[in-house]
């Protein structure tokens, strides 16, 4: 039992509250973002350290720079996009 | 930094009053600018005072009411011709729905069409054009990032976390050597340019002053924040395909390291920051504020239109068809 559960409900209109956001997204037609520290496996078995807070994983298997999205992905036609 | 070389009229009246102690009488009218160069570099310099100011003016001139007065008249033409062009470039938007948002503005970045300068640089450009080229960006990524840091403290919780987000990886996500502004200084001093804040202003082209112009209007005003971040949007869509060739054109040139890792970190960065700009900053900005959109479309147009006039005046001038 907690002290909190004494607390009145918050209204939700009152104090809007902000999902916690995910770490993992799939952006349509784009890359995977991937928030915080990873170490990515690519499918010759190389190993991959993210560099940034937020890293854009290539899911159109397009890019130069694998793991990693270079944009490449919006030179596909639509239908070979992710 | 001390103050640029004047242009006309109107730089010559402001910079000589600059150059006295604040509160010094001056009566200064936009209206006196000779052209666009001379109110180019006039709101230039009225900006600066915002960023890192000049040695030679005291920083009181900040916020002097009659340095504000000119660059409020400045800006009016800025906006004005802005909005002018933008007329002719709307979108043509699927919905107003903001679920529609994110592919509409992806589109319509992806539909313009205008010279580009990174292909030019890839396989054509000169060692003496590409010099060039550094001199005149270096006006803008010396103080990378910088006009979209004024946009946080007037953004709701979600956009402004998101920003932020994107903003910590241009500022080196803490480590000053990973800062983007010092990976351009780097390369500048690599490739034998000077890289202190500023260095090229003097022979900054019109355009490049006009384009730095915009992005410290669209941040500075809180009316036009979602502008500013369409500005961002469109800035970081259109930057890993062209960094690519630009860090390939470099190499090609035989241009240092440095250099070409500020593009090459580019490619990567940017292919990051265009989803978080567009997805995370700009939609739920907008979802919270539908009247927003065409802000957000006003900004990305006019991060794609001074983007041009920089490249295909440049262009012209080496007299490469674009
Ligand atoms: S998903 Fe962007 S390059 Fe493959
Ligand atoms: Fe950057
Ligand atoms: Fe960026």
């Amino acid at each position: 039992m907690s002290a909190q559960s004494a607390d009145p409900t918050p209204d939700p209109a009152a104090r809007p509250v902000v999902e916690e956001r995910p770490t993992i997204v799939m952006c349509p037609e784009g890359p995977m973002l991937l928030r915080g520290d990873a170490v990515i496996e690519d499918a010759e078995g190389n190993r991959h350290r993210t560099t940034r807070p937020v890293s854009a994983v290539c899911r159109c298997n397009k890019s130069a720079t694998k793991p990693w999205c270079d944009g490449t992905h919006k030179l596909l036609p639509k239908k070979l996009r992710p | 930094m001390l103050l640029p070389k004047a242009r006309g009229t109107l730089s010559e009246q402001l910079f000589t009053a600059l150059r006295e102690e604040p509160g010094t009488a001056v009566v200064l009218d936009a209206g006196v600018a000779d052209d666009a160069e001379d109110r180019a570099i006039a709101l230039w310099a009225s900006y600066e005072l915002h960023y890192r100011g000049f040695e030679d003016v005291d920083d009181r001139w900040e916020w002097s009411p009659d340095v504000l007065r000119v660059r409020a008249g400045l800006e009016e033409v800025l906006e004005s011709e802005l909005r002018e062009r933008y007329d002719a470039h709307r979108p043509e938007r699927t919905s107003d729905r903001v679920e529609d948002l994110a592919k509409d503005l992806f589109d319509y970045i992806a539909a313009h069409d205008g010279p580009s300068m990174a292909r030019y640089v890839q396989t054509d450009a000169t060692e003496a054009q590409t010099m060039e080229l550094l001199r005149q960006k270096s006006v803008y990524h010396l103080k990378e990032a910088d006009p979209s840091a004024w946009v946080v403290p007037r953004l709701p919780t979600g956009p402004k976390a998101a920003l932020m987000e994107l903003q910590f990886d241009e500022y080196g996500d803490g480590n000053p050597a990973r800062l983007h502004q010092h990976l351009f200084e780097r390369g500048l001093e690599a490739a034998g340019l000077r890289s202190e804040y500023g260095a090229y202003v003097d022979e900054a082209t019109v355009p490049v002053l006009e384009s730095n112009n915009v992005q410290s209007f669209l941040g500075l005003h809180r009316r036009l924040r979602a502008a500013s971040l369409g500005h961002l949007a469109a800035f970081e869509a259109t930057s890993s395909i062209p960094s690519r060739r630009m860090a390939q054109g470099l190499e090609r040139l035989g241009f240092p390291d440095e250099i070409v890792e500020y593009y090459r970190e580019h490619v990567e960065a940017d292919a990051v920051h265009e989803q978080l700009a567009v997805r995370d900053i700009c939609v739920p900005l907008v979802a919270m504020e539908p009247n927003l959109a065409d802000d957000v479309f006003l900004g990305a147009f006019a991060c794609l239109d001074t983007e041009d006039r920089q490249a295909r005046d440049l262009l012209e001038r080496w007299g490469v068809d674009a």
